[in-house]
């Protein structure tokens, strides 16, 4: 992983540098037959922003889960600033922004701010993360009467009150309009730029790619990448060309320019490639191919090669 | 990319003092249970409406009970009364916040949950005190008279008393996983109410109704928070209902919290 961020640590915090911010090592969750987490090892420093991407049921919630001692794991540990995760909770170090509910409707915004500062040892002042999320302007609007997106911002000004060092979100922008999406991302971004650790799980790409420094991929439960969103998002470019074509010459088709693999299912071929113009040019031009579809390899698709490939080697 | 200006090692965080119990958290939930007008009517107007009606300007009123008139008799079972919907409608505030996933986030807070139950306890407990306040208050001026002392006992008694519903409403706010507990739990309480003796004297009943009321959680209570005023004895059966539903109360509640905090 390349870090770009340059994270500047005071004399005084030389152990904040060598203690990750998570620490997980060899995490499994089941739910009954359900094997949700599958062997998760991650370590993230202090200053990093990662995006958890994975598709849904991938088993990022219940990792952000355990990372908050939401709930415990069957094996493995969990550290965050090498401490329990409920220590790292009371002590403020830790503080998340769930994706629904969580919030009373009865209280104001400003209420629900001030009850929450009551809990801890210390916190901002209420003012400044009303300020900081957005929000000031609707300080003594009812939470009910609150739209999603200004809900989702009083979470994040909720998680801003202890100032955490490690902020985590969980899907955040679930149900956000792109307005909405896009000035939630920035408040986030902004914060971020101060040196705060930033953990997001989404199962949008995109919000992974404008956001996050490194991205790991996980699926059924593992992780199947780890690297720059630049690496992640050439994983997952490309087409795939399906054709109907008995007898495919495999081997013709593997010389095309941009072709990474070639598939024959019984009578149907499957190329994929990125110059999916160049496969389809050529299947219509010298072979008698037809009932051709061309499909964009989504997420899902990588992730799927991604984990059948790790289960090869 | 860019310059860092937080300096986190300098900051020496602390966990907070009593699980994060404080005064601000009471006030604010105290705020939200008085905002709630359905609570309000339940727990504090509607016990001085029954007042109202059952016990003032009849034949009756005037009668004596014992150390005071039969007002003053009416006036302790409808206290009674607003007490208990009071402090099981506070308790039975878990049932709601858990089904808002309100828990959950407090789980992302120092707040234990030994802190947190301790509090809706608290506000719950302070409700059923007002209600009890309001309800002498309208008595008092309605012509409900018992000797001085008697104000004092009764009424402390009723509001002790309905912590064992503050418990049954914790219980049942950790048992029925919905937001509309109190539409579930009311017509309950009502009918306990009615077994426990609080509307109608349960001598005027048949023997077998009698002998069904007297194990419902009610009527040892009410039992209990009337003798100052008869000025006769409870009886050991009454005091055996109360302990008998307290334990039943006190040992679900806390079964049904330890299931819920271990279930991470």
């Amino acid at each position: 992983m390349t870090q770009t961020r340059t994270v500047r640590r005071p004399a005084g915090g030389a152990d904040a540098e060598t203690v990750p911010a998570i620490e997980l090592a060899g995490l499994t969750k089941s739910f009954g037959a359900v094997r949700a987490v599958r062997g998760i090892d991650l370590t993230i420093a202090p200053g990093e922003v990662v995006a958890f991407l994975g598709p849904n049921g991938a088993g990022k919630t219940t990792t952000v889960d355990m990372v908050l001692g939401l709930s415990r794991p069957d094996e493995g540990s969990v550290r965050v600033h090498g401490m329990e995760p409920g220590s790292a909770v009371r002590r403020g170090l830790v503080a998340a922004v769930m994706q629904t509910g969580g919030l009373l409707k009865d209280l104001t915004v400003e209420e629900t701010l001030r009850l929450t500062a009551s809990l801890f040892a210390d916190t901002r002042p209420i003012g400044e993360v009303l300020e900081r999320a957005g929000i000031a302007d609707i300080a003594d609007r009812r939470v009910g009467k609150c739209s999603g997106g200004q809900q989702q911002r009083l979470r994040f000004a909720m998680a801003l009150l202890p100032d955490p060092e490690l902020l985590v979100l969980d899907e955040p922008t679930t149900g956000m309009d792109v307005g909405g999406r896009r000035d939630f991302w920035a408040a986030i971004r902004e914060d971020a730029s101060r040196g705060r650790t930033v953990v997001f799980a989404t199962h949008y790409l995109e919000e992974a790619d404008a956001y996050a420094d490194r991205v790991v991929l996980v699926s059924h439960g593992r992780v199947v990448a780890d690297g720059t969103a630049a690496e992640v998002k050439s994983l997952v470019s490309g087409r795939t060309v399906r054709a109907t074509l008995p007898d495919a010459d495999v081997f013709a088709l593997q010389s095309i320019p941009g072709v990474e693999s070639v598939e024959v299912r019984g009578d149907s071929v499957l190329v994929s490639s990125t110059d999916s113009d160049a496969v389809l040019r050529h299947l219509l031009a010298r072979t008698a191919a037809h009932d051709l579809e061309v499909t964009t390899r989504g997420l899902e698709d990588a992730f799927i090669s991604l984990t059948s490939e790790g289960a090869q080697s | 990319m860019t310059t860092v200006d937080r300096v986190p090692g300098q900051r020496q965080r602390t966990v907070p003092p009593f699980g994060g119990f404080n005064a601000t958290l009471v006030r604010l939930e105290l705020r939200r249970m008085l905002r709630n007008r359905r609570t309000v009517i339940f727990s504090v107007v509607m016990p001085v409406v029954f007042f109202l009606l059952f016990g003032t300007g009849k034949s009756y009123s005037d009668e004596s009970a014992g150390r005071g008139n039969v007002a003053a008799f009416i006036m302790v079972s409808m206290a009674l009364y607003g007490a208990m919907l009071s402090t099981t409608g506070g308790g039975a505030m878990v049932a709601v916040e858990r089904s808002q996933g309100w828990s959950r986030q407090l789980r992302l807070t120092p707040l234990t949950s030994t802190a947190y139950i301790a509090v809706k306890v608290l506000v719950a407990m302070l409700l059923g005190g007002l209600s009890v306040v309001v309800t002498y208050t309208a008595g008092a001026l309605t012509g409900a008279h018992m000797d001085t002392s008697v104000w004092v006992v009764t009424g402390l008694a009723v509001w002790v008393g309905s912590l064992v519903f503050a418990a049954f409403g914790v219980f049942m706010g950790y048992l029925l996983p919905s937001e509309n507990v109190m539409q579930i739990l009311g017509p309950g309480l009502a009918l306990f109410a009615f077994l426990g003796g609080l509307f109608l004297p349960l001598d005027q009943m048949g023997s077998t109704f009698r002998a069904i009321a007297h194990l419902t959680p009610m009527y040892g209570l009410n039992e209990v928070v009337h003798a100052p005023l008869t000025g006769e004895s409870p009886g050991w059966a009454a005091v055996l209902n109360v302990a008998v539903w307290l334990a039943v109360f006190v040992g679900g509640a806390v079964w049904r919290f330890g299931r819920d905090t271990a279930r991470v």
